[in-house]
């Protein structure tokens, strides 16, 4: 036996934890870090379904498989494309627009 | 309370704990080793779970290759060592961050707790859930594989980006000349 309830707190402190992160990082690379702290709450979340009984296909696991899959995408390109910024403009700063 | 709850109690004070840490450091490698902490009790979290594959798949594939990336990433765009002061915004900003931060949590603990109760722990083998990830959910595997494809080959096209077009001003090598002058006010 496992009560829920601590996975989906869990989840809920992950997501306002990312959350937080992605607001109050200046440094690209950083504010990446809270995104993946967002996806871990989603992913927690389906793991948790996948845990009580009567999922079909074993839904949660699998979609859980897909998520992280998909965020490792995600990251590939997002790297990308900060360090295309880093070369444009000398730093990964988000909260100073240059010209 | 059992002891898996006591068991996920455990994992999940640490993968919170490390989490708030991994955002709020000011050390800026820090916060990518920090990562490795909390999406590692993760994995804990789903052992507890249950989900044994999908813990190895998240040990593997986050702590050993995201992480990883973002360290490379953190090193490439020459982050500073040490602490540092504007790597967050500004104070008003980030207490702004908190308080929208806090509303996220409330409102997803305050939606999902009803829903919780205790359940018989289902255990999802590895057998049973390759069966289904070859069976019912091969095309869209299939498709991810083709999103991983199209994902690298964008990577590779957007890195390109300043090292192809001539006019671009070469930002490397001004970051360079900043941090020579600021070494010599600095001395």
């Amino acid at each position: 036996m496992i009560h829920l309830a601590g996975p989906y707190l869990l989840a809920a402190v992950l997501a306002g934890l990312g959350t937080y992160g992605v607001l109050a990082r200046r440094n690209a690379v950083l504010v990446l870090i809270g995104v993946e702290l967002v996806l871990n709450a989603a992913t927690l979340l389906l793991v948790a379904v996948g845990a009580s009984a009567g999922d079909r296909w074993a839904a949660g696991n699998v979609l859980t498989l897909f998520v992280i899959t998909i965020a490792a995408a995600e990251v590939c390109v997002a790297l990308a494309v900060v360090l295309a910024v880093f070369r444009l403009r000398g730093d990964v700063d988000l909260s100073e627009p240059r010209s | 309370m059992t002891g898996l709850d006591l068991a996920f109690a455990a994992v999940g004070v640490v993968a919170a704990a490390s989490g708030l840490l991994a955002v709020t450091t000011r050390h800026v490698v820090h916060a990518a080793l920090w990562l490795v902490v909390c999406l590692g009790s993760v994995a804990g979290c789903y052992l507890v779970l249950g989900a044994e594959l999908v813990a190895l798949v998240q040990v593997l594939v986050y702590v050993g290759a995201v992480v990883v990336l973002v360290l490379f990433a953190l090193m490439l765009t020459r982050a500073p060592i040490g602490p540092r002061a504007e790597i967050s915004t500004s104070r008003l900003h980030r207490a702004l961050a908190a308080v929208l931060g806090a509303g996220v949590t409330v409102l997803l603990a305050s939606v999902l707790l009803p829903l919780a109760h205790p359940v018989d722990r289902h255990e999802t083998d590895t057998t049973v859930l390759s069966r289904e990830l070859f069976g019912t959910w091969v095309w869209p595997f299939e498709v991810l594989s083709l999103l991983l494809l199209a994902a690298l080959v964008a990577a590779l096209a957007v890195s390109r980006v300043g090292a192809r077009s001539g006019d671009v001003r070469d930002g490397a090598a001004r970051a360079e000349a900043e941090l020579r002058t600021a070494r010599g006010d600095a001395s």
